[in-house]
């Protein structure tokens, strides 16, 4: 049957033992690629209930007497729950911003026509080359300039307007491909340019607002340097300044930070099932399915 | 016309930046007026707290300036001098380069060679796409300090794991070794950013008409032919951007970095980033620490228009 086909499409097509081994080829590089993927994330996640000892002898395995205290240690502590509502604020007012103002930017950079349009919008598109990452120097300096020093704004602005310019973009593409004849059917219908956005543009625009929102989300919640510059009192750090200072703290005792790291890295991998869908539309510009 | 049929990524900034929308007749005074409303909020924050900072750190970096006191001491561009005469910070720019240049031979390669595998027909692909595209999500202080576990000299899992399947093995300091670290620490970016590349690339497969191939191979090409002189020229857009994006991610790393050996040991893995935060602002050197701020900038800035003008410019060709 083999042959039948071959013979009437590729000639070449290799053979069915050939295939099959080839198959399991492929299959042995990407399972050993997802062990490499997974392992040191299952050893931190299993390491939270173990000592040191017991992490540096048998990382894989599951410990004799599971140490529960290592998390009833973190979860009992007034500073954890803390630092959770700071980065909590942090991300809900850092996200809220920037997908409104991305919104309205992309709405007028994809459906007004204007002088100057491309070169405000190509201005706003400079900021995509430097993010916070690495501008956090002159941000911290304009920051006390303006005296947010240890105020969450001082996060949560700089983060808006580094979210900015990606946001607009991928709200922009998708603003765009929503086909004209509906905006002229609103119109018709009385629909003004106001209307037109929120009744029309907004509700289709969800799986791109969702992209937009759940990114924004991931970097509001993993930033590290602008909080530690800006936030000089320890109540208002977020996690990631909390698991550092308890990392320092308890650096010797791998169990107890190996907990810490799977109180946020369980969460994180929820957070990713649910949302992967949003963000491969976001990075891709709605292009991969399946 | 070419827009439809090649995929497109909102991540360029110019482009399309001529595409038809549906021009409306003319700007009514309607229009204006929301225009404005709508520009101005992210206007003010983007201007206040992104493009000013860069605009003021030029300014600074021309004064020798602690960050507390008025800014007197001008000193022209001695902070620049001072800096690219500094060997760490010299140092700081080869392994910047050098974690560059290893993205693109070896994290792009890989991801392109994943996406092939788990491109199109594989069954299970959703999961291994899931896993290998997982890492993104963390942040990099959690990967930091699950990789200082995997990498501690003691019993950390790499050692114990290597222990277990080399007889005599004897243990490595991997962040503690010069020859070593800057390896080590490659590794752990690969091991956290190669799946976006891998999603991108497996976004551009998708897109490509598996007719054109199948046409192909009944002409009798061999599959290394297809791949060479169908596949990758129908996903050169993609590469290009990735390259672009790989670049500029490179010349960006610093928090891994940071939280793994600090720029340690003895300076040999510091990057651009990780210089300006050590040298700039831990050593009260805001003006110094702005001039390599600036440098970055003009790198970046640099790289992305030649980038874009040279390499780039082909895949907007059709769309305008």
């Amino acid at each position: 049957m083999a042959a039948m086909t071959s013979t009437r499409t590729t000639p070449r097509r290799p053979l069915p033992w050939q295939r099959i081994l080839s198959r399991l080829l492929q299959y042995a590089i990407l399972i050993a690629l997802a062990l490499i993927i997974l392992g040191p994330v299952l050893t931190a996640v299993l390491g939270g209930l173990k000592t040191t000892g017991e992490l540096y002898d048998l990382p894989f395995g599951l410990p004799a007497v599971p140490r529960w205290e290592n998390y009833t240690g973190i979860l009992n502590s007034e500073s954890f729950w803390l630092q959770l509502k700071n980065s909590v604020i942090i991300v809900t007012g850092t996200v809220s911003l920037t997908v409104t103002t991305s919104a309205l930017l992309a709405f007028v950079f994809s459906r007004l026509v204007f002088p100057g349009r491309e070169l405000i919008f190509n201005f706003f598109t400079l900021g995509l080359l430097f993010p916070v990452t690495i501008a956090f120097l002159p941000v911290f300096i304009q920051i006390r300039q303006i005296g947010l020093i240890d105020s969450y704004f001082g996060i949560i602005l700089p983060l808006v307007a580094f979210g900015i310019p990606g946001s607009t973009l991928i709200l922009r593409g998708f603003f765009r491909s929503i086909p004209s004849e509906l905006e002229d059917a609103a119109y018709i219908d009385g629909c003004g340019t106001l209307g037109f956005f929120w009744y029309v543009l907004v509700p289709l625009a969800r799986p791109a607002l969702g992209a937009v929102i759940v990114l924004q989300t991931i970097v509001a919640w993993n930033e590290y340097f602008l909080p530690l510059l800006v936030l000089t009192d320890d109540s208002k750090w977020p996690l990631t300044l909390g698991i550092m200072q308890f990392q320092g703290q308890y650096g010797t005792d791998w169990g107890r930070v190996m907990a810490f790291v799977s109180l946020l890295i369980v969460p994180a991998v929820l957070f990713y099932i649910l949302t992967q869908r949003y963000i491969v539309t976001g990075l891709t510009g709605g292009e991969l399915k399946g | 016309m070419g827009n439809r049929s090649r995929p497109r990524f909102r991540f360029i900034p110019r482009e399309q930046s001529k595409a038809k929308v549906e021009e409306r007749p003319r700007t009514t005074r309607e229009q204006l007026f929301v225009i404005g409303l709508f520009i101005i909020p992210g206007a003010i924050i983007y201007t206040v707290f992104l493009i000013m900072p860069m605009l003021q750190a030029g300014y600074y970096s021309l004064f020798d300036w602690n960050g507390l006191g008025p800014l007197t001491d001008f000193i022209g561009f001695g902070n620049y001098e001072r800096a690219f005469q500094h060997s760490i910070f010299q140092t700081s720019v080869v392994n910047s380069l050098i974690i560059t240049a290893l993205s693109l031979l070896i994290q792009l390669p890989l991801a392109m060679a994943l996406a092939l595998m788990v491109g199109r027909k594989l069954p299970g692909r959703f999961f291994f796409r899931s896993i290998f595209f997982m890492p993104y999500v963390f942040s990099e202080i959690i990967t930091a300090i699950i990789w200082t576990f995997v990498y501690n000299p003691g019993g950390g899992l790499l050692n114990t794991v290597l222990a277990t399947v080399i007889p005599n093995y004897e243990p490595i300091g991997w962040l503690a070794n010069r020859n070593i670290a800057l390896l080590a620490i490659f590794f752990v970016i690969t091991w956290k950013y190669f799946g976006l590349h891998m999603i991108l690339y497996m976004a551009g497969l998708q897109s490509i008409n598996s007719e054109v191939e199948e046409s192909a191979r009944i002409d009798g090409a061999n599959e290394l032919q297809v791949l060479r002189y169908i596949t990758l020229p129908l996903v050169a857009p993609t590469i290009r951007l990735t390259v672009y994006l790989s670049v500029l991610g490179s010349l960006n790393q610093f928090v891994l970095i940071w939280i793994l050996t600090a720029g340690g040991p003895a300076n040999t893995t510091q990057v651009m980033a990780s210089y300006m935060y050590r040298f700039g602002i831990k050593s009260f050197n805001l003006g110094y620490g702005s001039a390599v701020a600036v440098t970055i900038f003009v790198i970046a800035l640099v790289f992305s228009i030649g980038y874009q003008r040279a390499i780039m410019r082909r895949d907007y060709a059709g769309s305008v």
